[in-house]
């Protein structure tokens, strides 16, 4: 197929998956077309099954390690890094957004400049969170005891299906400040966005594991995700039906997963708070004898 | 490959002549068939089956320098009972450690075990064979009813095939009741073909088992190596009516690769193989894989690392 226009031949692109720093495809096999809010077709994306959402989470495992044992200081500089890399892709966001949302220009420049600076706040936190979520508690007795925040381990988060960027930053920001490590299903319809983060992810510094991003169906995969015995947390962020919602709950109590399930109707574009990360920490006490 | 004509006598030269005899082995063919049986789908209750088979033929094993008597003995009770939430999970084939802790082991298995003790200054086989029929001998004597020896590779590469047999020969002796592994450590051999000889030489030998490798040299196992191995246990069997083990050991972790495994002793010998008498795993982590995917099929959802022990 040619571009009229320029005389081109067209670049069909068929999109893969993110897994543990590679790009796999679907296991599967399968994709999916993904069409403009305007209904012409975009690119094709591969449509993640269970046994990719399984894969994933060895790799999240794999990457939670490390991550975690980073210091905060060092995790802040590498998500500062991401941010970076989407700036200099700021045009291609853009585009993605624009091509998926639909609307103007000017809102779809002004939701990837909001996931930006939302990215560069939650780079910022890093370091700050235990001394804003942990305590040094006063105990009857020749101790020091303090409370710190620690990650819970692997989300899975469900990204937004309506807000195709700024919501998928704001699902994957608050799970990975802490050093958990995230496996996000990125929004079923509109996926570009989190395809295009992914690129990104891939030239910055973060280590491969800790952010992972299938695309498909959450319908699909959530139900293996809820139950699977390593996964620490959920953020149903992304499901719509309430339905699903309750029945995942439901079965993510088997394993004791901590769930996070936003209001529906959630505004993406508000100020964000630090409830998200406090839903994706433990909290550590330790009793540390005075001496003297 | 066609079974042999006529079986060696005990001259090195006849050893020579028939080792030497023995028909190439089509590298790109042993690849792309192991490859394909790889593909093989395999439904539900064949995975169950097949999990608790493998299970049953692992040999569980230490074999560090920090290997201590409590870590040997963790792993004795985790060989009795892999998976203590689950009481019809079945027991392991043996464990396999160090000569100077098979006592520790024999104490701690009872007689519901076997016990694999490596010998002949293992990995290496470097040393005199006094060192390595004293190393086997003080083995067997606390408690081992398995031996895993190793070959000397340095003979076998540079054409000295009678010593490697005559050493072979000399701890089979020195093992007396207890069973013979002779590991070929394939990743050493270089070609198909040496390990197609190694084969032949270690089973006229008198093994009861052939090993693939220590577990210390990469590649370790691969499928191709254990399908030659396979068929020359095979077309040993045809020409003497003996049957000898397989161990493949070293760098089979999860139960995809067991099951491949499992899948080629059948293609390639025959059911009567599926058997812990007949082939085994040398491994340490491929049974917490094992033990996931159990707990994946007993209890339809996914299981994790947090779920098993840390070995």
């Amino acid at each position: 197929m040619t571009d009229d226009a320029t005389g081109r031949l067209d670049v069909r692109k068929t999109y893969k998956l993110f897994v543990g720093g590679a790009f796999p495809r679907s296991e599967s096999g399968r994709t999916y077309e993904v069409t403009a809010a305007d209904g012409t077709f975009l690119a094709n994306a591969a449509k993640a099954s269970r046994k990719d959402a399984r894969d994933a989470v060895l790799a999240a495992r794999k990457g939670f390690g490390a991550w975690s044992a980073a210091t905060a200081y060092n995790r802040g500089q590498v998500l500062y890094r991401i941010a970076e890399v989407m700036e200099g892709r700021r045009a291609q966001f853009i585009a993605d957004v624009l091509a998926a949302e639909g609307g103007t220009a000017a809102s779809a420049a002004s939701q990837v400049d909001a996931a930006i600076d939302r990215w560069v706040w939650y780079a910022g936190w890093t370091d700050k969170i235990a001394q804003v979520l942990g305590s040094a508690n006063p105990v009857a007795g020749p101790y020091f005891n303090f409370s710190i925040p620690e990650p819970t381990g692997v989300v899975v988060a469900v990204a937004p299906q309506d807000s195709s960027l700024l919501g998928l930053i704001s699902v994957i920001g608050p799970a990975v400040v802490s050093g958990n490590a995230v496996i996000v299903i990125a929004s079923t319809e509109r996926p570009l966005p989190a395809i295009t983060l992914t690129e990104a992810l891939a030239t910055s510094d973060v280590p491969g594991g800790v952010i992972n991003v299938l695309t498909g169906d959450p319908a699909e995969m959530m139900p293996w995700l809820a139950t699977h015995a390593d996964v620490n947390a959920i953020d149903l962020a992304g499901i719509t039906d309430p339905e699903l919602a309750v029945s995942l709950e439901r079965e993510a109590a088997g394993t004791v997963k901590r769930v996070r399930r936003p209001a529906a109707g959630m505004d993406w574009s508000a100020e964000p708070d630090l409830s998200p990360i406090r839903a994706f920490v433990e909290t550590k006490t330790v009793w540390h004898p005075m001496g003297a | 490959m066609s079974v042999p004509h006529a079986l060696p006598d005990t001259s090195p030269a006849s050893l020579r002549a028939f080792l030497l005899g023995l028909p190439g082995v089509d590298e790109v063919g042993a690849a792309s068939r192991t490859a394909m049986l790889g593909t093989r789908s395999i439904k539900n209750e064949t995975k169950a089956w097949a999990i608790d088979t493998a299970i049953g033929m692992v040999d569980l094993t230490t074999l560090e320098g920090m290997d201590t008597i409590g870590k040997v003995r963790a792993l004795c009770s985790k060989a009795l009972r892999p998976d203590p939430t689950d009481p019809t999970t079945p027991s392991v084939a043996a464990v396999c450690v160090y000569g100077d802790l098979a006592g520790i082991a024999r104490e701690a298995v009872g007689d519901a075990l076997h016990v694999a003790a490596v010998a002949t200054a293992f990995p290496s086989g470097r040393a005199s064979l006094d060192v390595k029929l004293m190393d086997t001998k003080e083995a067997v004597a606390a408690g081992a009813d398995e031996i895993d020896m190793v070959i000397d590779r340095g003979a076998f590469l540079s054409g000295e095939y009678a010593r490697v047999f005559d050493e072979i020969v000399a701890v089979k002796q020195a093992c007396g009741p207890a069973h013979l592994k002779v590991i070929l450590e394939t990743g050493e051999l270089r070609t198909l073909d040496n390990v197609r000889r190694a084969s032949w030489l270690a089973m006229l030998a008198g093994a009861d088992f052939i090993k693939t490798s220590t577990g210390k040299v990469t590649p370790a196992a691969t499928l191709p190596v254990t399908l030659v191995m396979l068929e020359a246990v095979r077309d040993f069997e045809a020409a003497t009516g003996q049957r000898i083990g397989v161990k493949a050991a070293g760098g089979i972790r999860t139960s995809k690769d067991a099951i491949k495994y499992l899948v080629l002793v059948k293609e390639t010998v025959g059911e009567a193989w599926l058997t812990p008498d007949l082939f085994r795993f040398g491994a340490s982590t491929l049974l917490n894989d094992l033990l996931l995917q159990r707990q994946r099929i007993a209890t339809g959802h996914y299981s994790g690392p947090d779920y098993v022990t840390i070995d």
